[in-house]
C-alpha cells in the first residue's frame, strides 16, 4: 500500500511539474535571464508550503501514516557543497532539467531526455569513483 | 470548470502543489524529499561492488525509486491529456531568437533537443555533457533542486542555501558566457 502511494506521488509530483513549465528549457531560461516571475514565484511559493508543513508537523506532533515519530536529518556541510552546486547549476542551464523534470519530459515525449538521465547516472558514477580524491 | 486542468497553472498554483511534497512524503513514512539520490540508487542496483559509495542496500530506497519512476508516467499524463503550454515573456524569446534559435515553441527547443540531432556535437554538449554535470554535480553538492531547494530550505538547514547559490553560479555562467557560442555550434 504504501509503496503505491510513493508512485501515486511521483505521479503527482510529474503532472504538477508538467503543467507549472518547471519542465519548459525555455523557463530555465527565462529564469537564468531574470525575465520573468515565474520560476522565482514557484519556488519561493513551495518553500513557504514546506515551511509551514514542517512548522505545522513539529507544532503538533503529528506522526506518519503508520504511527511513526517524523523525525529530520539535516545534511551537513562540506567543501563540495559550492562545486558541486555550480557543476550541477551549469548541468540544469544546459539540460533545462533537474533530475526530477528530465523524468517528466521523458513522459511529455522527448525520448532524448533518457539520453540525459543516463548521462546524470554516469555522472553520478563518476563522482563515486573519484570521490576520495575530491575535497570535502 | 475543469478549463484551468488545459492551461498552463501559474506559480502561485503551482509552487504550493510542489511544496506539498514535502509533507506528502514525510506524512506516508517519515520521508525527506529529494530526487537526486535515485542516480546513485541506480548505480547501487548495476554496479554495488564499483565503489563503496554504492555499496549499500539500495532496496531501502525503493520509495524513492517509485517516485522518481511515478514522475515519468505522471509527466506522460500531463503530455498525453492536460497539453501543457509555455507562455514564455517577449524579452526571452527575443533572447533566444538572437541567439539564433530559430523554434521556440513548444517545451524545448526541437532543434536541439530531438532524436533527429543526437550525433551532432551541439546536442551532445546540452543533452549528455548537461546530464553528466546534473549528476556529478548533485552528488558532489550533496543534492539537487528538490533537495537542497526545496526540502533544505523547508527545514531552513542553512548549508543548502550555499549549494543553491552554487546553482545559480553554474546557470548564470553557462546562460550569459557560454550559451551563445554552444548556441552557434
Amino acid at each position: 500500500m504504501k509503496q503505491i502511494s510513493f508512485l501515486l506521488v511521483g505521479i503527482y509530483f510529474g503532472i504538477v511539474l508538467s503543467k507549472a513549465d518547471v519542465i519548459s528549457w525555455f523557463r530555465i531560461q527565462e529564469m537564468f535571464r531574470f525575465q520573468s516571475f515565474h520560476m522565482y514565484g514557484i519556488i519561493g511559493s513551495a518553500v513557504l508550503t514546506g515551511m509551514l508543513s514542517i512548522f505545522l508537523i513539529k507544532k503538533l506532533g503529528i506522526k506518519t501514516t503508520s504511527g511513526k515519530n517524523i523525525d529530520l536529518v539535516y545534511k551537513k556541510y562540506h567543501k563540495g557543497y559550492l562545486p558541486g552546486g555550480i557543476l550541477f547549476g551549469c548541468g540544469w542551464a544546459l539540460t533545462g532539467a533537474c533530475p526530477g523534470p528530465m523524468m517528466a519530459l521523458i513522459g511529455n515525449g522527448f525520448p532524448i531526455f533518457i539520453v540525459a538521465v543516463f548521462s546524470a547516472i554516469l555522472g553520478t558514477f563518476a563522482y563515486g569513483m573519484m570521490k576520495e580524491k575530491l575535497p570535502h | 470548470m475543469f478549463e484551468f486542468l488545459w492551461q498552463p497553472w501559474p506559480w502561485y498554483v503551482s509552487g504550493p502543489l510542489i511544496g506539498l511534497m514535502v509533507p506528502l512524503l514525510l506524512l506516508i513514512d517519515g520521508k525527506q524529499f529529494g530526487l537526486s539520490s535515485n542516480l546513485r540508487h541506480i548505480c547501487s542496483m548495476c554496479v554495488p561492488n564499483a565503489s563503496p559509495f554504492f555499496n549499500y542496500d539500495w532496496k531501502k530506497e525503493r520509495w524513492n525509486l517509485l517516485v522518481f519512476a511515478g514522475i515519468l508516467l505522471g509527466g506522460a499524463i500531463a503530455g498525453l491529456f492536460l497539453t501543457p503550454t509555455v507562455n514564455l515573456s517577449a524579452a526571452t524569446l527575443e533572447d533566444l531568437k538572437a541567439l539564433g534559435l530559430q523554434n521556440l515553441s513548444g517545451i524545448g527547443p526541437q532543434e536541439i533537443f530531438s532524436w533527429e540531432q543526437v550525433g551532432s556535437l551541439r546536442t551532445l554538449i546540452f543533452v549528455v555533457m548537461g546530464g553528466f554535470l546534473v549528476g556529478f554535480g548533485s552528488r558532489y553538492g550533496d543534492g539537487c533542486t528538490s533537495g537542497h531547494a526545496i526540502m533544505g530550505l523547508s527545514m531552513m538547514n542553512w548549508p543548502s542555501l550555499i549549494a543553491i547559490v552554487g546553482f545559480f553560479i553554474g546557470g548564470l555562467l553557462v546562460t550569459h558566457l557560454l550559451l551563445p557560442f554552444l548556441i552557434a555550434l
